[in-house]
């Protein structure tokens, strides 16, 4: 154990010169470079057999999973799991109709003891699906349109608040034995000299704006590991880089990921207008025919509704803001008719894979996996993506029990790759789900709103997704930004402050708070690029589509010319902008553990 | 072995978004974010800071209330106290209830320096410390910016704030000092300390085993939202605004 530390250490002190080169490259003075070889001190070091990253329902799931087999087998095996929120549940954010389906195989028989006293009692699955219904909107109206067959959800599926559901989950693994730690970002993978995953670095603490230490300086620890999953959510920052470090989408000839954005409120609502158990999603206004996306209404229990749209990140107007044309779906009659003399509970934002079967990377690799949508199993006309997080997260959980375990009964040292997981996944209902419905998505970007649905409706009803083909997406999200001066700018009225808001009315919803005197966290790779590229050609699409108010253009003093200012204090850790940038100038990277949003409903 | 007892409190977190219940019976707590009063870990700092300059010898967190307050008393830990003491109770503790209590604590482990909070962010009485002084007849010295212990005199040196800026005052020991926000800055709790707290030892105590009768004194009758801020009105002329002074606001 003592060696392999040390390995990791030399492994780092390599990586030591990519982050000095990093930190010259961002806005930070001299003073910072030293620090970071101050840094190059030993760091504490904690050793777990499991380590996962990211407590949203893939990492608990493989937790709980893994923490069952070794009650089973009576191994006593070391799990940890770090969340970079202040609490587990705080940045979860979704719709959420929740298909049991990976919960009936974690729990068989929960529903069977949901009794005062017992096992499942508090569980937070209370109000089952009602009703579906879909519509498609224009300005003034709502047509009404024959459900599509994923979207039948009456009587077999939940309508839920995922912070809820994982905060439940954590509770319950904690009680197993797990060890879940909120308020820590995994800032780093750990590597070793056989290029395996052996961990992963939690930040720093208590560095000031300019990079000095404060005097509450602590530094993070390695959290070293036999296997680490990562399930950070979609576009997570470490999965990133290790996308980038294996080529894993090269190796699976995977498309590009691609993405929507989210977002959503939980409002309550007046009792006339609640009807608990009411499933409506929405096509069509306020996004025009070559932007995706949709509205949804779901009406949980206790006169709560959740609304939300999703906004597909590969638009091509530059000046489209995905917010904006949230306040204007809620300014449609429809909507405003549930939510009206209502009050708005909590804010919030993520962006979500849409690229399916065709942009699932390589799963495994030395030393670890990706589970849930760090991988990006959601499927997408469903817009379900917890179930086969869940069930991911339950596979995963499982190869990892065997692979330590075999293992250990050979007395077998060094980097254990899960194999198994990434073949188990492609023989399970996940991928048959996806496969059926790998062919949607993509219609809509090749042919428009009329030509995706005609294309759905294809692939749903005649061909049932056994099509032949695979339609492939064509480029990343940020490569289908027009320029400013091709499109027509868009304006957008001002919010009345009672069904829609500004953004900072919003962001207070969201309980987002990051202790200001930090190092920003969204790095520029060119700090000039923004005044020279993206305010000049694309009108500084950046101030549009946050939906946190975090980038803005202001006028410098000195030249008056236009200025780009990061209130990285606001964010909502969307990542929307990694995924949209024009030049993929922004790098989201992790900021102090603990700041955040603060969902407790979402 | 010299001691400092701190006493911790479970509270709504300060970043947390607040709303009154449907009946006004209280304030909605359900699937709401509870922390450490951040005054009580200004006072867990400053015992861990005293701890260190070898000014006492233990640091013993103590906390009230139902099962979930070890959660709080788990930080407190994780931050680095050496052991904690649960008082176990289901019942809605007032400040005087509260003070009772560590009073009696007080007697038993009899500590150098009762360290508080100068107050709750939820109640925000600002009543606890003073009478906790009170009953052990004490000295106390609250809205402490800054504390130094002279252990060989046998007194404490505190800076306080007040309205009129700051007083220093000296008071012998053991006494009762509470803390304000420009004390310290708290530690962050580290994954090896937060291991290492699991396995420290959390006292249970109740009430009745410390004498204390702790039925409520108050009766909450209604918890009300402010007032909403109406917006401003641009008005046009001095006449027009003595008139809404005279007409509506009914001031002159």
């Amino acid at each position: 154990m003592f060696g392999l530390g040390l390995l990791a250490r030399a492994a780092r002190q390599h990586q030591l010169q990519c982050t000095v080169s990093r930190l010259f490259s961002s806005c930070r003075p001299l003073a910072a470079a030293t620090d970071a070889v101050q840094q190059a001190q030993p760091r504490e070091q904690l050793q777990y057999d499991l380590c996962i990253v990211g407590a949203g329902p893939a990492g608990l799931s493989a937790a709980i999973r893994f923490k069952q087999l070794c009650k089973e087998d009576n191994r006593d095996l070391s799990v940890c799991l770090i969340e970079k929120g202040s609490e587990v549940g705080a940045h979860i954010l979704s719709g959420n109709v929740f298909e049991p389906r990976a919960l009936d195989e974690l729990f068989p028989k929960w529903s069977e003891q949901q009794g005062e006293g017992q096992a499942f009692a508090d569980l937070p699955l209370r109000q089952k699906a009602t009703a579906d219904r879909f519509y498609m909107l224009t300005q003034g109206s709502s047509i009404r349109l024959p459900n599509p067959p994923q979207m039948k959800n009456r009587g077999k599926n939940y309508i839920i608040s995922l912070s809820e559901l994982t905060r439940w989950l954590a509770k319950h693994a904690e009680e197993q034995g797990v060890d879940v730690f909120p308020g820590f970002a995994g800032k780093e993978v750990l590597y070793d000299w056989h290029n395996a995953v052996v961990g992963v670095a939690t930040g720093d603490m208590g560095i000031a704006k300019d990079g000095c230490r404060k005097p509450s300086y602590t530094p993070g620890v390695d959290l070293m590991a036999r296997l680490t999953l990562f399930g950070e959510g979609a576009r997570g920052s470490l999965s990133q880089s290790l996308m980038q470090h294996y080529g894993l989408r090269e190796a699976a000839g995977a498309s590009p990921q691609t993405y929507a954005l989210g977002l959503k409120e939980v409002w309550e609502v007046p009792e006339e207008q609640h009807q608990p158990g009411l499933v409506l999603h929405t096509v069509g206004y306020p996004l025009d025919n070559s932007t995706y996306g949709g509205g949804w209404i779901y009406h949980m229990e206790g006169r709560r509704v959740s609304l939300g749209l999703v906004v597909g990140l590969d638009y091509a107007n530059p000046s489209l803001s995905p917010y904006q044309e949230f306040q204007a779906f809620k300014r449609h009659p429809l909507v405003a008719a549930t939510i009206v003399g209502g009050t708005c509970l909590q804010y919030g934002a993520r962006s979500l894979n849409e690229g399916g079967l065709q942009s699932i990377p390589k799963l495994a690799f030395p030393g670890g996996a990706l589970i849930g949508c760090s991988a990006g199993f959601l499927n997408t006309p469903k817009i379900k993506g917890t179930h086969t997080a869940m069930k991911s997260g339950i596979v995963a959980g499982e190869e990892a029990f065997r692979a330590l375990g075999l293992a250990d009964d050979a007395g077998k040292k060094g980097p254990i790759t899960l194999r198994n997981y990434a073949d188990r996944m492609e023989v399970s209902w996940v991928y048959q789900e996806l496969e059926r419905a790998r062919n949607i998505r993509p219609g809509f970007s090749k042919w428009g709103l009329w030509g995706g649905m005609a294309n759905a409706a294809l692939s749903t009803y005649l061909l049932r997704g056994r099509e032949p083909w695979t339609l492939k997406h064509r480029h990343a999200d940020h490569e289908a930004t027009k320029l400013a001066r091709d499109c027509p700018p868009k304006d957008y009225p001002k919010p009345d402050g009672v069904t829609t808001f500004d953004i900072p009315t919003s962001l207070y919803r969201s309980g987002t708070n990051h202790n200001h005197d930090q190092p920003p966290h969204l790095v520029l790779a060119d700090p000039g690029l923004p005044e020279v590229v993206n305010h000049p050609q694309y009108g500084g699409p950046e101030a549009k589509y946050c939906p946190a108010g975090v980038y803005e253009y202001a006028a410098d003093e000195a030249s008056g010319r236009p200025r780009l200012v990061i209130n990285a204090q606001n964010c909502l850790h969307c990542k929307a902008c990694s995924i949209k940038d024009p030049r993929q100038n922004i790098t989201w990277t992790v900021p102090e553990g603990g700041g955040g949003p603060n969902y407790t409903i979402m | 072995m010299s001691k400092v007892l701190v006493a911790v409190k479970r509270v709504i977190d300060y970043n947390a978004r607040v709303r009154i219940k449907p009946d006004k019976s209280g304030v909605d707590l359900t699937n709401v974010k509870m922390s450490m009063n951040p005054f009580c870990e200004i006072a867990v700092e400053e015992a861990l800071r005293l701890r260190e300059s070898k000014a006492v010898d233990e640091v013993v967190a103590v906390s009230l209330g139902p099962q979930q307050v070890q959660e709080t008393l788990r930080t407190a830990l994780a931050m680095g106290a050496d052991r904690a003491i649960h008082v176990s109770t289901e019942q809605q503790l007032e400040p005087l209830a509260v003070a009772k209590l560590l009073a009696a604590l007080a007697r038993r482990e009899q500590p150098l320096l009762c360290l508080l909070g100068k107050q709750a962010i939820d109640g925000d009485n600002n009543q606890t410390g003073q009478m906790l002084a009170g009953l052990l007849s004490w000295p106390q010295a609250t809205f402490a910016s800054k504390v130094e212990l002279d252990k060989a005199a046998g007194s404490a040196k505190v800076t306080r704030e007040v309205d009129g800026g700051l007083e220093t005052l000296s008071c012998q020991l053991p006494a009762v000092i509470t803390t304000d926000l420009r004390l310290n800055e708290p530690r962050y709790a580290t994954l090896p300390n937060i291991m290492k707290a699991k396995k420290k030892s959390i006292a249970k105590l109740t009430p009745q085993e410390l004498g204390v009768d702790v039925t409520q004194q108050l009766v909450t009758l209604q918890v009300e939202e402010p007032a909403q801020r109406k917006g401003g009105v641009v008005l046009g002329s001095v006449a027009q605004l003595v008139e809404k002074l005279h007409k509506e606001a009914k001031v002159i």
